[in-house]
């Protein structure tokens, strides 16, 4: 083998957004013709460093080098012209073109008047899925497209501009495991001819089989860069779980008695997901989804709430047998979800905290046509000091907070609404880690005084620490309930140790729940 | 995937609810033939006429499709007709038909450069730009031509925008023929046409792609204005003079004859035929009512109801 040259080589990078450190002085080195596994958790710093080398943004501090050009600008156009491709998780289709527009949009073939060949761009299309040997038609639009189907057709996008640097961000989360194992086909072909491949991935199995070397990042720092034959899965984990849970340590989880039943679901299938759910969750218990992108637990929140109906299946609410066809439906049996995507779903950003605070209870009060102002004042100022939000005033527009306190405020409006369960999704996704922890520990408060909470997370610390009991979802089905308690190792006195073993322990329950689906689907 | 099985019926509801437009004109065009025979409907003068009388809002109508495919509006399309018909008959009165075709040309370049540099650069919605454009068009117009009517004195420029006619066929229906077709070609088929589209479908992604998406935005709202302009010119060949009240009020049918004929005014979808046909639509309605002898409150009811029903049905669900 000739000495490998170096794809892209990214020294030094440093990035920060509004005072939070998202990068500090990485350095990602990718050879030609390997596969690159970059790994992290959440908030880790992949997508930002990946964001800077495709010119999504720019670096703070550091160079970027692609095939040993230093890149002339930090624009998505002067990484492309680099070489460089990638895939941005479906947020790169326009949903009213159809899939053979979207692959070659900017890139269209054009016929001898100079005008664009769609034909064309549906043959290549076609021999572009052939070639993957999946089923996509070129002719859908890709608004009527599944999600699946999307992201095969971003990464036909991603692979059609025969890039030099292919980056697949998380490119199996929708796909059927089937189609994994002909885009990891297509890679290996890719890689032998020489196209470096940078492969981002929160699962372990796909990481082992299809990468050459890895890079680990943790809390925006670089951990360890080092070729997968010494990176076994019990490694990979733990330098990707490092020493970070402090902060959470510290939270007490109190001891809590189980209460009656309060939220019970039977067999419940949704739309598209969940399928088949059943489990039960009890007054004063915090019940904790965990499973990967995709695996069902957002959707099974949707359900439960009313947002996209059960479709299947019974739920009982205190024992009796409840139709929830609405939210409407879901706040008056007591259910209220916090929900994943704060700015869209969860406040209005240019209403004031007040306005906010009381959108769920406006009904409750409103007295003669009018709202009660001194009433939603009263609310406003309880929620503020209960949650201690942090704003110049219950006055000032919820969009001059920060994420920690704007999250707080989506909480207190729905504790507003004095429901029974409390359904939280990804509560503390991008928010500070004092934050954080406040709201782990108002969970913990809230199940001490009798609801029932379940809460939905990515970062395995934060469901060990919040939970009773923990969901283990995969492919929309419930793979297995841990109790906590099962995941704690006796002889670790230290918190911060155990939170750790416990951690390593539930990824790999959730890695064990893939590879369970892929037997059943197989 | 349980998809797979009713995609077929689906496609082809789709179908039947976006030719709506097609299958609307030709049923009212029936009823009109059938109930309005006595009444000359079917006399080629009278269907040229409502070729004349739609010509204008046929050509802001092209122009309209991308703005909205874009994911953009221009309002202020009729204002500016009418302030071209006022700046093309002065210029024609000291400078020529040349002259005053230059002008023209310049006022809708002006204009839309202006909405285009406030909509991208100042960041002001489209909306708000060209709504408020609207009354400085139209207050301009009235400005410089104190109020007054500018005659225009030059044959062939009457001949040629507006007024002519080749043999039995008038000079606007080979403006609208050569205009749609080439707008539609472009919006179709053309780098610029995909790029407009993409821009209304889903902007950032657009911008994900590589396009220049505040260029687009630029570009549509110039071509909207300059099309504003061309029917500016075409209001004063054909009725030899330039007022600030021509095109008054056009700008809603305008939008109207593009989203009837199947535009999204969200953006990422729309075409160009469909909007000429329902410029003819509008045209068509407008001339049956009359010849109805609805009077003029009636006509405006009936015309609503109809563009509500057409436009509902057209709706996928």
């Amino acid at each position: 083998m000739t000495t490998p040259v170096a794809a892209v080589r990214m020294t030094g990078i440093s990035k920060s957004f509004g005072g939070v450190r998202a990068l500090d002085n990485v350095d990602l080195e990718v050879l030609e013709g390997e596969v690159h596994a970059l790994l992290g958790g959440n908030g880790a710093g992949k997508s930002t460093i990946l964001k800077v080398l495709n010119g999504v943004h720019s670096a703070d501090e550091g160079t970027v080098e692609v095939a040993g050009q230093k890149l002339a600008g930090a624009t998505p156009e002067a990484a492309r012209a680099a070489g460089v491709a990638m895939n941005f998780q479906e947020m790169s289709l326009v949903p009213t073109l159809t899939v053979a527009q979207n692959v070659f949009l900017t890139r269209e073939a054009r016929d001898a008047r100079g005008l664009i060949d769609d034909a064309d761009s549906i043959r290549r299309a076609e021999a572009i899925f052939e070639m993957l040997e999946v089923e996509v038609n070129p002719r859908a639009l890709v608004g009527d497209l599944g999600a699946g189907q999307k992201q095969l057709t971003e990464i036909a996008k991603a692979i059609s501009q025969d890039a030099r640097v292919l980056i697949l961000d998380e490119p199996s989360t929708a796909l059927a495991v089937s189609d994994v194992e002909r885009l990891f086909v297509f890679l290996r072909k890719l890689k032998a001819k020489g196209v470096a491949i940078i492969y981002v991935s929160h699962r372990m199995d796909e990481i082992a089989r299809i990468a050459d070397r890895a890079t680990i990042l943790r809390d925006g720092r670089h951990v360890i860069t080092a070729p997968m034959a010494d990176l076994h899965v019990d490694t990979m984990i733990e330098h990707i779980v490092g020493r970070r849970s402090k902060g959470f340590a510290d939270v007490v989880r109190g001891e809590v008695t189980k209460g009656d039943a309060l939220l019970e679901l039977k067999a419940v299938s949704g739309p598209h997901k969940p399928e088949n759910v059943s489990f039960t969750l009890h007054r004063g218990e915090v019940l904790g989804l965990a499973g990967l992108l995709g695996s069902g637990r957002s959707a099974l929140a949707r359900v439960i709430a009313g947002i996209e109906p059960a479709v299947a299946g019974e739920i009982a609410i205190n024992g009796r047998a409840v139709q929830i066809r609405s939210p409407a439906d879901a706040i008056a049996e007591g259910v209220a979800l916090v929900p994943e995507a704060r700015a869209t779903q969860g406040i209005i950003p240019a209403h004031s905290v007040a306005d906010n605070m009381v959108m769920a209870v406006l009904g409750r009060i409103t007295k003669g046509g009018l709202v009660d102002r001194i009433q939603a004042r009263e609310i406003t100022d309880k929620m503020i000091q209960r949650l201690s939000v942090k704003t110049a005033s219950r006055d000032h527009a919820v969009s001059t907070l920060s994420g920690g306190n704007q999250q707080k405020v989506v909480i207190g409006k729905w504790l507003a609404t004095d429901p029974d369960i409390l359904i939280l999704d990804e509560p503390t996704a991008g928010i500070d880690i004092g934050s954080k922890s406040e709201i782990i520990r108002l969970v913990r408060d809230l199940a001490m005084a009798g609801k029932g909470v379940l809460v939905i997370s990515s970062e395995l610390s934060e469901l060990l620490t919040a939970c009773d009991r923990i969901l283990v979802m995969a492919d929309g089905r419930a793979h297995q309930m841990l109790d906590r308690a099962d995941l704690d190792d006796p002889p670790e006195t230290n918190p911060e140790h155990a939170l750790q073993a416990a951690e390593r322990r539930l990824q790999i329950e959730i890695q064990k729940a893939l590879t369970a689906k892929e037997a059943t689907h197989g | 995937m349980a998809n797979a099985v009713s995609a077929p019926s689906r496609t082809l509801f789709a179908n039947w609810r976006q030719n709506i437009i097609y299958i609307g004109f030709v049923v009212i065009f029936l009823i009109f033939a059938v109930t309005l025979s006595d009444k000359g409907f079917l006399n080629p003068n009278n269907l040229l006429n409502i070729v004349r009388q739609t010509a204008m809002i046929a050509v802001m109508a092209i122009a309209m499709t991308f703005v909205l495919s874009a994911g953009e509006i221009d309002l202020s399309v009729g204002a500016v007709a009418g302030l071209t018909t006022v700046t093309v008959a002065m210029a024609i009165a000291v400078a020529g038909p040349i002259g005053g075709v230059a002008a023209g040309i310049a006022t809708g370049l002006a204009v839309g450069m202006f909405n285009g540099w406030l909509t991208t650069r100042i960041g002001i919605p489209s909306f708000l730009t060209t709504l408020a454009m609207m009354g400085i068009a139209k207050g301009v117009a009235m400005w410089i031509s104190d109020t007054a009517a500018v005659p225009i004195l030059s044959p062939g420029y009457s001949w040629l925008f507006g007024g002519g006619s080749m043999g039995p066929i008038p000079v606007l229906l080979v403006w609208i023929a050569v205009l749609g077709g080439l707008g539609h070609i472009v919006l179709l088929r053309s780098g610029f046409g995909r790029r407009v589209l993409a821009t209304g479908g889903g902007e950032t992604a657009a911008r994900y792609s590589g396009i220049d998406t505040a260029n687009i935005k630029m570009k549509v709202l110039v071509l909207s204005s300059c099309a504003a302009a061309l029917a500016g010119m075409l209001y004063a060949g054909r009725l030899q003079s330039g007022r600030f009240q021509l095109g008054e009020g056009d700008e809603l049918s305008v939008i109207a004859a593009a989203v009837l004929g199947g535009t999204s005014l969200f953006g990422g979808k729309g075409t160009v035929i469909g909007t000429i046909v329902g410029a003819m639509m509008i045209g068509l309605i407008n001339n049956g009512l009359i010849l109805f002898g609805l009077e003029f409150s009636q006509q405006l009811i009936a015309r609503g109801g109809i563009i509500i029903i057409a436009v509902a049905l057209s709706q996928k669900r």
